[in-house]
């Protein structure tokens, strides 16, 4: 079973538990919960990178060829992309196991 | 050495603020706490003070705004009162776990319903938990004199934590008293200027208050919790050097007549210089009693409080705020577990008295002091008493 024991002890953690390494959020897997992931139709896509702008997770990045793939080590699921896409590109589909 | 002049003890305060150099002040006015937010806005509007003051729309946003100006480096003050400390709630444990210093003053007042403007203490005990540090005066002077030293205490780098100086609402903000302020120059001698352990600065980027997952909340709270009970060391020295500097002596605990004394009365704020006429009387009349006053309420001084008591048969511990359904009130319950199994403990009573503005006269202190050396041959029937109600 799992547990929440400690990461760090009260000595050593940081003086008022900041956060002192800049952008150490990559660090901090947010995929592990995900129920659904978003799947592109490249066919209806005219990458206006709406999805890009508003993934609350910036999952997602340009490829070569134009288009934005979502990263599913940082992908939640919350559809948010799919919800903005403008041409209906993107599709939520349930997780399987 | 300044002069000794009668003023309000408001703004007394606003003054003390001035000579400590405050750098912003986000304030919401409440009563009874206008007169220090009013004066400081006056200070600086007049160029007295190079301070940022910052209008705020409520005391939430006060609170918020003061968070952010320690972050970045500031030396910063407000003050603020009852329903109005209450809206900062939300925000008050926020500074302290996340060790910014700043100084504020409640002028205590009672928690409606129904409304009421006037004096006890049940503003702070609904704040008890802060895990700030806190401190009660008891006249205009020691007001004064706690400002100064809570400045010097909460930006030490050693405690780096927000500090409550509280004052009576009314019975002292709005009496004018003689006081002595120091001069500018003995001021900074006392207070050197703000260097934060760390602050906001862009070429060396913190995130400041971060979520703490399971896995390290306790590990915050608990490295919170040592800060404020190491904290004692430099309350305690910082004192010492204020008696160096300015002559006037403080310490986590005032005894008045209390060596020897069998029944020790024990009080916080402006009520114990009533309770000091009571004792005298008292002893005039040749009973054996005597007084404790609580200065610093948080870290509670439980060493200091036993040692002031060592030798008293019974405690009537007078409280200030009546939390409806708990035992007793806050001080009472506070006493009871520093003594619980300790051999030869004092028997401890816990009263409530001088609710919303009612004033606590030497005859209740006398009454009070009655029944609690009644009570150490029969027990009552409650854990605490209510003074001076009507029934009927
Ligand atoms: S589902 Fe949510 S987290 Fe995942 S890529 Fe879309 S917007 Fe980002
Ligand atoms: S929002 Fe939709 S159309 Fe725009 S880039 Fe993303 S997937 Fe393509």
């Amino acid at each position: 079973m799992a547990t929440n024991d400690a990461i760090i002890g009260w000595k050593t953690i940081t003086f008022g538990c900041d956060v002192v390494e800049p952008g150490n959020s990559a660090n901090f897997r947010t995929g592990d919960w995900r129920s659904q992931r978003p799947v592109l139709d490249k066919e209806k896509c005219i990458k206006c990178g709406m999805c890009w702008i508003f993934c609350p997770d910036m999952c997602y990045s340009q490829t070569e060829d134009g288009y934005f793939e979502a990263d599913m080590e940082y992908c939640k699921g919350c559809g948010i992309c799919a919800h903005q896409c403008p041409k209906d590109a993107i599709t939520m589909v349930p997780e399987e196991g | 050495m300044g002069k000794r002049i009668g003023v309000e003890v408001s703004i007394a305060i606003a003054d003390a603020v001035k000579l400590a150099r405050a750098e912003v002040i986000p304030a919401y006015p409440i009563t009874p706490q206008t007169h220090i937010v009013e004066h400081l806005a006056e200070i600086v509007a007049n160029g007295e003070l190079d301070a940022e003051y910052i209008p705020v729309e409520s005391e939430h946003a006060a609170m918020s705004a003061c968070c952010g100006a320690v972050a970045a480096g500031a030396r910063v003050f407000t003050s603020s009162s009852s329903q109005g400390l209450s809206l900062m709630s939300e925000i008050l444990y926020i500074p302290s776990t996340m060790r910014l210093p700043m100084v504020m003053v409640v002028a205590n007042r009672a928690m409606s319903a129904p409304i009421s403007i006037w004096n006890d203490h049940q503003d702070i005990m609904v704040q008890r938990d802060i895990g700030w540090i806190q401190t009660f005066a008891e006249n205009g002077q020691e007001a004064v004199d706690l400002v100064l030293h809570a400045f010097r205490v909460a930006e030490d780098r050693r405690v780096s934590l927000p500090m409550i100086v509280n004052i009576d609402g009314f019975t002292l903000s709005h009496v004018i008293e003689p006081i002595e302020l120091p001069t500018q120059e003995e001021v900074d001698a006392y207070i050197p200027p703000f260097k934060p352990k760390r602050k906001l600065d862009p070429r060396k980027p913190v995130t400041m208050g971060p979520v703490g997952i399971p896995e390290v909340y306790t590990e915050a709270k608990v490295a919170h919790d040592h800060a404020i009970k190491n904290s004692r060391k430099v309350i305690l020295k910082a004192w010492k050097e204020f008696a160096d500097h300015f002559g006037r002596e403080y310490h986590p605990v005032e005894s008045y007549k209390a060596e020897g004394a069998d029944t020790i009365l024990v009080t916080m704020g402006s009520i114990s210089e009533t309770a000091m006429t009571a004792i005298d009387k008292m002893r005039d009349e040749g009973r054996n009693v005597g007084l404790v006053r609580i200065r610093l309420w948080r870290p509670f001084p439980a060493q200091e409080f036993r040692a002031a008591t060592k030798h008293a048969k019974v405690l009537a511990v007078v409280d200030r705020c009546l939390p409806p359904g708990a035992v007793c009130g806050p001080v009472g319950a506070e006493l009871r577990s520093i003594f619980y199994k300790i051999p030869g403990a004092p028997k401890i009573f816990s009263f409530v008295a001088g609710l919303g503005g009612r004033d606590v006269t030497v005859e209740r202190f006398e009454e009070i002091i009655d029944k609690a050396e009644q009570y150490s041959k029969r027990r009552p029937k409650e854990l605490y008493e209510v003074i001076g109600v009507r029934e009927k």
